[in-house]
């Protein structure tokens, strides 16, 4: 075993650690600065109509701090918090970040998304968030900024979230990730269980996890369950992302066409693979994430230049 | 009001808007001699992956013409599609990519105006009516994050508890006062008034920030946003 | 929501030089202590806000037992409770305290 292997042995799941220790970890050390912390008490207005308890911090922790010796700017979703959902508060903060970095326009922001989508109990609030984080992002990477959003917490990223996820300059995201619009159980209750059975795993994550949206161009890094990975990751894709521009969003347009194109058919995530040229389509689940890198870089199916 | 009504309204010297498949497409005239693009959802189609890349394809279409005009978007929809093969295929990408260009017709100058004639929902209203600049509705539009019935599944509440709830916040409930007094939506037009008049004299204003957070705190219905986000903002950009 | 305040007096001051920590979140069967140095010699309050009603004894007791074990003299406590157990609040409290009086951070 060598010494680098064994130190990435050491690194904390990503699955398993919370927003603050993502942080706390990823960044250099004792680099991280919050903004509006939890001592600052800026709770939900609207979670007490329910009796529904807060926290501190609504949810997300936003801040500054340094990757590699360059600054930048992070936010991170709790999503064990009301499922890391959006709401006033908590989407204000990430709408206030990326205005900054709007205006600042060489740092770049990390989102650490962890989120089921809008928090119901704040609806039209939540959904507001969206759209204002939205062109927050747009107007950021307009100025140059580059945004690069991290996927792999238990809450996935669902709804306004998946809706953000793909206005990043890029993704990184991991086995657990799960990246979507409607969840699997919205789509079961909507549509019946013969359209989508919620309960079946290895569906949800054929259809919406972190290899099939690697595979299928959707995410453009993946990375093992180590928050040491995902720091790998982020530094790989800062560099890499391309600028925002019409000539980006043709080529996104033609990317998305030619993906309908060539899968429009296909029933299932299996059936992409083994359009792609994969050997065993029914081993992807279960490559090791070292395989699976090589399967999906020779794939090359995310064109870097059309996020 | 009907969306033949709406249009003859908007274009009453006429337009060359088609729908096909649920979406609309075309251009009309403005009161200033100008011409409007027009997209669009129409008979409360889902938004899926194809309608998705079909509208944005008219948004880019039009950039690459160097159309600097404004871009109308005709809104009744219902949520985005539901479906194993959507998500499947990427569903996220699509409306993400519609939405970005959208925005980025608006910086570009295409002032974007989303017309909510009928009802739309959760990412379908994120990706259309919330992705333009300026925001009006019709009366009896019926935008919704969710519909009641199914928020009162997923939060466990009886509906009659989220009904009586929904009397003292304007923060959840479906609604077109509701998504007003949020910020979402600038105004409610006035359909016994000409609608070309009033678009007109909506292109009329000047170009704005997103200042969403900031109606919406006027009106009283998200009573932290705007402050949360120049708080944070102004500490992100202190020197370290 | 039911509220809660406690003061107490420890038997030293907390040690260490962090102005604050937090630690667990708010979730079913967790909770969240944000912990402040701002009292004055060896007093300290602890502060409850809990969607579960009726707990008030229990608290008032993992709350002074906490106080006898671990002496927060000079700290505020304030719990976000999503619903935990005695023996989960008495972890986290412990946590709190424990965070900050390391060195380093």
């Amino acid at each position: 075993m060598t010494a680098t292997s064994f130190v990435r042995h050491l690194s904390p799941s990503w699955y398993e650690s919370s927003a603050r220790d993502r942080v706390r970890i990823l960044l250099d050390a004792g680099t991280f600065e919050e903004f509006i912390g939890p001592e600052q008490r800026e709770t939900s207005p609207h979670l007490g109509i329910f009796d529904l308890p807060r926290q501190f911090d609504d949810g997300i922790v936003v801040g500054r701090g340094r990757l590699d010796g360059k600054p930048a700017f992070i936010a991170a979703q709790e999503g064990r918090f009301m499922g890391g959902a959006f709401g006033e508060v908590h989407g204000a903060k990430l709408t206030g970040l990326l205005r900054a970095a709007r205006d600042a326009r060489t740092i770049p922001v990390l989102i650490l998304f962890d989120t089921g989508g809008v928090r119901l109990q704040e609806a039209n609030a939540g959904e507001l968030a969206i759209a204002e984080i939205m062109r927050a992002l747009i107007e950021a990477r307009r100025a140059g900024a580059r945004v690069i959003g991290l996927i792999g917490g238990r809450a996935g990223c669902y709804g306004g979230g998946g809706l953000l996820a793909g206005c990043c300059s890029a993704l990184a995201v991991s086995e657990h990730g799960r990246i979507a619009v409607s969840g699997p159980e919205v789509i079961e209750t909507n549509r019946g269980v013969e359209e989508f059975d919620s309960r079946d795993r290895g569906l949800v994550w054929r259809t919406m996890g972190g290899k099939n949206r690697r595979l299928i161009g959707g995410a453009d890094a993946f990375a093992d369950d180590t928050i040491d990975s995902f720091r790998a990751a982020a530094l790989h894709l800062i560099e890499r992302a391309p600028a925002f521009g019409l000539d980006m969003l043709k080529a996104e347009q033609a990317r998305l066409a030619d993906r309908l194109e060539r899968f429009g058919t296909c029933a299932d995530g299996l059936d992409i693979w083994k359009q792609q040229g994969i050997a065993d389509a029914t081993s992807v689940p279960a490559m090791s994430t070292e395989t699976f890198i090589e399967v999906a870089n020779r794939i090359e199916e995310p064109r870097h230049d059309a996020r | 009001m009907t969306l033949a009504e709406v249009l003859a309204s908007l274009f009453p010297a006429g337009h060359d808007v088609v729908q096909a498949r649920g979406l609309l497409s075309g251009s009309g005239p403005l009161n200033d001699g100008g011409r409007v693009t027009v997209i669009g959802v129409a008979d409360r189609t889902p938004l899926g992956v194809e309608e998705a890349l079909s509208l944005a394809g008219h948004v880019l279409a039009g950039l690459e013409k160097g159309d600097d005009g404004p871009i109308l978007v005709l809104i009744d929809s219902d949520s985005q599609r539901m479906s194993k093969r959507d998500e499947l295929l990427g569903l996220n990408e699509f409306l993400a990519h519609l939405a970005k260009c959208l925005i980025h017709a608006d910086m570009q100058g295409c002032h974007t105006v989303g017309l909510l004639y009928g009802h739309t929902a959760a990412g379908a209203f994120i990706a259309t009516a919330m992705a333009t600049r300026s925001l009006v509705a019709l009366p009896g539009a019926a935008p919704a994050v969710m519909d009641l019935p199914s928020m009162a599944r997923v939060t466990k509440l009886p509906i009659d508890i989220l009904e009586e709830k929904a009397r003292s916040t304007p923060v959840f409930a479906p609604g077109l006062e509701n998504l007003a007094r949020t910020g979402a939506v600038l105004a409610v037009w006035d359909e016994k008034r000409s609608l070309a008049d009033q678009l007109q004299a909506l292109l009329d204003q000047p170009g704005t920030d997103d200042r969403r957070d900031r109606l919406g705190k006027e009106r009283k219905g998200r009573p932290k946003a705007a402050d949360i986000a120049e708080r944070v903002h102004d500490l992100a950009l202190r020197p370290q | 929501m039911e509220t809660f305040s406690y003061r107490h007096k420890a038997d030293r001051r907390s040690t260490g030089s962090r102005a604050q920590a937090i630690v667990g979140v708010v979730a079913s069967g967790n909770l969240e202590v944000l912990v402040e140095r701002i009292l004055p010699g060896t007093e300290c309050q602890v502060e409850v806000s809990t969607p579960v009603t009726g707990f008030g004894a229990v608290w008032e007791a993992v709350i002074a037992d906490f106080v006898e074990r671990r002496s927060p003299g000079g700290l505020k406590l304030s719990i976000n409770d999503g619903g935990a157990r005695a023996d989960t609040v008495a972890l986290r409290l412990a946590q709190a305290v424990r965070v900050i009086e390391e060195e380093g951070r």
